[in-house]
């Protein structure tokens, strides 16, 4: 089982998740956050005053998905989340050694 | 006991509910405006400011601002603990009301005018030298200069009204440039919040800074059209005056904001109605509706561009005193001079366009340098020994974590309903 992490733009995020249970993802955790990549922050003006914000908004999406669907859910967030300008965001694919389903104690790809 | 004029009398009675209702509705614009983690202090300072200013009005507040005057600077003795004040009645013939019915009216621009300065201190005062700090500047800057300028007794009152002859109907020098002018000496005694000019520092809550905006705006129709003491057409002047000028300055502050940084913002509107509500203040009673109208429109553009000194010059105003209470206050009292009409009011003058000359503009630069520096100078000075001996600034770690926690024991935001319990 596979950990499928995305940080995105926050405007990205309905797209992702119609794109995503289209897909037949049958569950996923979204959390607000805020942060930078390469592009750093940006320079914001305010009641006649400019300030650079470091952290810039985003949201991170989290989907538990098996070994063999794995290539086709990180191409199906990909392709919603990208708009080709900066600040797109990352994603990433970490292993995942157990999942349970706390309710009922089922276990590995039984438990998504 | 003399005939008390019942219209009048109601008209003032409920103006000082009104302008007590103000500065619940400060609370809540300055609130709105600070960062989440120092919001009830923000608050507690101008309900503290309540407390406080009330129980010295009572003991000594009133009878030093409106007691017989000693030589136009500081009123009497005679009202010691409000003696001598049930059942009187003060006013010309025709119009009297109850002296505490104007008692009363007139605490209420003690409160708010301390209230005021906790703007220029956000986040970084002790709250317990904040007490202290109220109790001492109430007595030794607000009632004499309320006394100065408020304290009409038939040429024997204060120096201003009486001697002077400016011209100030609702608090030009005595709330709008004093609450300016201290704040300025407050702001540089404290020093600036940890981060100032780094960090954005943006309000926490607009919508809980327009509600005080809002509250204010109609607060003042009390504070204004109330100052005239009567239910009739000069009431009624105050009050169109103060909506034309308050409504103009609102339109006029994002109009210049939008040009300058290309965004209209909801805190633009909300200063720039309190701006222009400021500048009509003292003119309110002197200016016809086109001069209401003018004046606001100016007050906008100027205090919206006065806002940003405080970068250029480095002084940590956090919620912006000076720029819109002291600047409009000083448009105010200088547009009397330029454009009062005796149209208006009988009692008032006629300025520099309305053939008058230069003798009302001289009075009126003379009221609001004076009020200015005294209460500067005054207020630097209560600052100053209050921080050398209590302290006033409150430690760099309290700071950052929050006055909330720090000084109260609370915090305004639990959403979940579980951040005790972790």
């Amino acid at each position: 089982m596979k950990l499928v992490t995305a940080i995105v733009k926050p405007a990205k995020v309905d797209d992702i998740k119609v794109a995503l249970q289209a897909a037949g993802v049958a569950g996923m955790t979204v959390s607000e956050t805020r942060g930078f990549g390469r592009q750093k922050g940006h320079t914001e003006i305010y009641r006649g005053a400019e300030y650079t914000v470091d952290f810039i908004p985003k949201v991170r999406i989290e989907v538990l998905v098996d070994d063999a669907e794995a290539q086709s859910i990180i191409d199906t967030i990909v392709t919603a989340a990208n708009t080709g300008s900066i600040g797109d965001g990352k994603l990433w694919v970490t292993p995942v050694e157990q999942v349970i389903r706390i309710r009922t104690g089922e276990r590995g790809g039984d438990a998504l | 006991m003399q005939a008390i004029n019942s219209g009048d009398t109601a008209w003032v009675l409920a103006s000082g509910a009104l302008v007590l209702f103000m500065t619940p509705g400060l609370a809540i614009f300055y609130g709105g405006m600070v960062r989440a983690k120092s919001v009830l202090n923000m608050m507690m300072m101008s309900f503290a400011a309540m407390g406080m200013t009330t129980i010295i009005w009572v003991l000594y507040g009133y009878s030093l601002a409106f007691g017989k005057s000693h030589g136009g600077i500081i009123g009497g003795f005679d009202h010691l603990g409000l003696a001598a004040t049930l059942d009187q009645v003060t006013g010309p013939e025709g119009h009297q009301i109850p002296v505490l019915a104007f008692a009363m009216f007139q605490l209420t621009f003690a409160i708010i005018t301390v209230a005021l300065l906790s703007g220029a201190i956000a986040d970084r005062a002790k709250f317990g030298s904040w007490v202290l700090f109220v109790a001492v500047w109430i007595t030794l800057v607000y009632l004499p200069v309320a006394h100065w300028a408020f304290a009409a007794q038939g040429g024997t009152g204060g120096w201003i009204v009486d001697k002077l002859k400016a011209l100030d109907f609702a608090g030009g020098t005595v709330v709008e440039i004093n609450s300016g002018a201290a704040a300025l000496a407050l702001a540089l005694v404290l020093g600036k919040r940890e981060g100032f000019k780094r960090d954005p520092m943006r309000p926490h809550n607009m919508p809980l800074v327009l509600l005080g905006a809002g509250m204010l705006w109609f607060g003042w129709f009390g504070f204004n059209a109330g100052s005239a003491l009567s239910a009739g057409s000069l009431a009624a002047t105050a009050m169109i005056n103060t909506q034309i000028a308050t409504a103009a300055a609102a339109m006029t502050w994002i109009a210049y904001e939008k040009k300058r940084d290309g965004k209209a913002t909801t805190l633009g509107v909300a200063s720039g109605a309190v701006a222009g509500a400021v500048a009509i203040t003292p003119a309110c009673g002197y200016l016809n509706p086109l001069g209401a109208l003018i004046l606001g429109l100016l007050a906008g553009v100027v205090s919206a561009w006065a806002v940003t000194r405080k970068y250029k010059f480095g002084y940590d105003d956090s919620l912006d005193v000076v720029g819109v209470h002291g600047v409009g206050g000083i448009l105010g009292m200088l547009a009397i001079g330029l454009i009062a009409t005796v149209t208006a009011n009988e009692a008032g003058a006629n300025g520099l366009f309305f053939h008058g000359g230069t003798t009302q503009l001289g009075r009126q630069v003379a009221a609001l340098s004076v009020v200015a520096l005294f209460s500067f100078a005054a207020t630097w000075l209560i600052a100053t020994v209050i921080q050398k001996t209590v302290g006033f600034r409150v430690y760099r770690d309290d700071e950052l974590n929050g006055l909330d926690t720090t000084f109260h024991a609370e915090s305004a935001y639990d959403i979940t309903g579980n951040s005790n319990r972790y």
